[in-house]
């Protein structure tokens, strides 16, 4: 399997006003095309951040990042957006939906910006919801679906441009035990029968599992790389 | 276009408020509807046609009269083909409130004003009756007046040789325009200088103002220049100019309605940008995370300025176009119950001009600084809620 996402001594500092805050401290990485990645770890270890910068929402302080080619942390804002566009998809733990919009609205946003016809656009969402089983709920607003649902549709907005990458951050996190597991599903069916790279960040070592192997980040550094049925008893330092 | 149903779906974000918003911007351009349409009115003077005519009035005031004697001097006048004379006399008809406009003519007024439709015979008949009037149709259907009644004008200015204020005055003709802009024309009363120079208390050989026609436009200003030169240095000093600029100054003798749109609108669109400007700032401050996950998209930052500016200028686009919508219905019923200060059946083209400015303009003003902040926002500090 190809490389389809390449990190190499990444670091990321927060400066909050005279204290710096060294959130990774050289990250080394690789993520293979077709892959499904956990990342687990304690609060406030650097997942998310580390998630921000393979998705180019932020800036590294220093290193590498290249994602199916592209040097990401070379791209300027405006290139950065338009990259983002093509081959990000994210979805967070709040669903973050358009309050205002219909699910079928939702889920057309990124379309908006590419040169897509209307009736195309209309029928990449349908399709997309069809995928997500909610295609019966297109006309719906965020506060008349479930978390369940409301998490289906953002997933159905991240991957509706067709992405290279699927980004998730705790996209169950506000889930009952069994919607969780419904979302879980259907990213493992992406995964395995859609081909999606995914990676995603969890608390829930249940989660986990879904995932073909488990990174482990603790103060912002990568403790070890584990295949599926391998189990860490202690953080792997010599890593 | 695709672009719209976001615009719109922030918009309806909150409903109350952008319904409140939008009544705030419809009451201002409302306001500014009427107001403004009534400052075109009022300086165009009614009249925008290209007529051969000039008008002699005082340097001093329009109020000033001018000696009668002056008559010959601009008859002579080399390039003067006509002129008449006329003297305002500020009658009112039973109330204060049915204000119209009424002054005095020498002979030969209504062949200087080809445009007036009459009946000759009525000239003919007004000619021979020393206390006759002629007025515009408009006026003789709104009280009514037939051919042969008698109209009890009354003086507010000039009474008789008696003291008396009771002008008695016999209708003997009505005249009408063809051209709708000036249908406002056809609120006047006119009746002969010669009766009002006799039998008036204080003034005698005295006009208002002197109407000259030209033999052609091209020689206006030397024929100006001219006519204003017989009575330099006098103690009555003549400004001629074009009929437009004459109807121009008379009407700013009752109200500078310039600056006094210009004073009001001031104040209500100071008052609308703190307003919407306020409301602006407060959706985009409750939506932070909705721009920051439409910048995760791919949005860029510019984008995402322009999505907050168009929503800013479509809500007073919105609001303001219904606002002027409504004062262009209400119109008529203004113009008609102005008693013929303000002819208009609906708002001009300016003022539309005038009114889609400002509320392009008001838009960008009062969305910029939202729109700024939409732009500049991080999208990790956003997400998190930082
Ligand atoms: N913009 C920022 N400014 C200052 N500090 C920041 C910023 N972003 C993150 N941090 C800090 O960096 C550290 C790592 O944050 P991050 O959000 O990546 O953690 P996390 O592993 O995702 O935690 P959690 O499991 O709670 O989501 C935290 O200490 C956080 O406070
Ligand atoms: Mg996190």
């Amino acid at each position: 399997m190809s490389s389809l996402v390449t990190i190499r001594q990444l670091t990321k500092t927060y400066h909050r006003g005279p204290e710096k805050i060294q959130v990774l401290r050289g990250i080394d990485l690789d993520i293979s095309r077709g892959d499904f990645v956990a990342v687990m770890g304690p609060s406030g270890s650097g997942k998310t951040t580390l998630l921000n910068l393979i998705g180019g929402l932020d800036a590294p302080g220093g290193g590498e990042v290249e994602v199916d080619g592209q040097r990401i942390d070379q791209l300027k804002d405006g290139q950065l957006a338009n990259w983002r566009n093509g081959h990000v998809g994210f979805v967070f733990q709040f669903y973050n939906l358009m309050p205002t919009l219909t699910a079928q609205k939702n889920v057309e946003l990124p379309l908006l910006l590419t040169k897509l016809r209307s009736s195309q656009r209309k029928r990449n969402v349908e399709v997309t919801l069809q995928l997500v089983g909610l295609a019966d709920r297109k006309s719906h607003r965020p506060n008349e679906l479930s978390g369940g649902q409301q998490q289906r549709v953002a997933i159905a907005r991240a991957i509706v441009s067709d992405p290279t990458l699927l980004i998730c951050d705790e996209p169950t996190g506000d889930l009952d035990r069994h919607s969780a597991e419904e979302i879980l599903d259907l990213l493992q069916i992406l995964n395995r029968e859609h081909g999606k790279t995914i990676i995603m960040v969890t608390h829930d070592p249940k989660a986990a599992e879904y995932a073909n192997r488990t990174l482990h980040l603790d103060k912002g550094e990568l403790m070890a790389h584990l295949d599926k049925g391998e189990k860490v008893d202690a953080p792997v330092a010599s890593y | 276009m695709k672009y719209l149903t976001l615009i719109w779906a922030a918009l309806l974000r909150s409903k109350t408020r952008t319904v409140l918003t939008l009544m705030s911007v419809l009451a201002a351009f409302l306001l500014f509807g009427l107001l403004d349409s009534v400052r075109v009115a009022f300086n165009s003077g009614g009249s925008e046609t290209n007529t051969n005519r000039l008008v002699v009035s005082s340097k001093l005031s329009i109020t000033q009269m001018l000696p009668y004697s002056l008559l010959s001097r601009i008859e002579s006048t080399p390039g003067v083909q006509e002129t008449v004379y006329a003297a305002w006399f500020g009658g009112i008809y039973q109330d204060q409130k049915n204000f119209f406009p009424n002054f005095s003519v020498g002979p030969g007024y209504l062949d200087m004003y080809p445009e007036y439709v009459i009946d000759p015979a009525q000239v003919k008949a007004w000619n021979a009756d020393r206390t006759g009037a002629i007025v515009g149709e408009s006026l003789a259907n709104k009280f009514g007046w037939k051919i042969g009644d008698t109209i009890p004008l009354q003086a507010t200015i000039f009474p008789q040789r008696d003291g008396s204020n009771n002008w008695p005055l016999v209708l003997r003709g009505t005249f009408r325009l063809e051209d709708s802009k000036r249908k406002g024309e056809e609120n006047q009363l006119i009746f002969h200088w010669k009766h009002f120079d006799e039998a008036n208390l204080y003034v005698n050989g005295q006009v208002g103002w002197y109407i000259v026609k030209l033999d052609s436009m091209e020689q206006a200003t030397g024929v100006a220049q001219a006519i204003d030169a017989l009575s330099q240095n006098s103690s009555h000093e003549t400004k001629t100019q074009t009929e437009q600029a004459f109807n121009q100054s008379f009407a700013k003798q009752f109200a500078d309605v310039g600056l006094i749109v210009t004073g009001i609108m001031s104040a209500v669109f100071f008052t609308l940008l703190l307003l919407t400007g306020n409301t602006m700032a407060q959706t985009v401050r409750e939506r932070i995370p909705e721009l920051a996950v439409l910048k995760t998209l791919g949005f860029t930052n510019r984008a995402v300025l322009v999505l907050v500016l168009a929503e800013s200028v479509l809500l007073i686009l919105l609001g303001g176009v219904l606002g002027m919508l409504i004062a262009n219905m209400i119109i008529p019923a203004f113009s008609s119950a102005s008693g013929g200060i303000v002819a208009l059946s609906s708002i001009p083209t300016q003022t539309w001009a005038l009114g889609l400015a400002l509320m392009t303009g008001i838009g960008l003003i009062t969305g910029a600084s939202p729109a700024m902040r939409a732009k500049r926002l991080n999208i990790v500090d956003a997400l998190a809620g930082r």
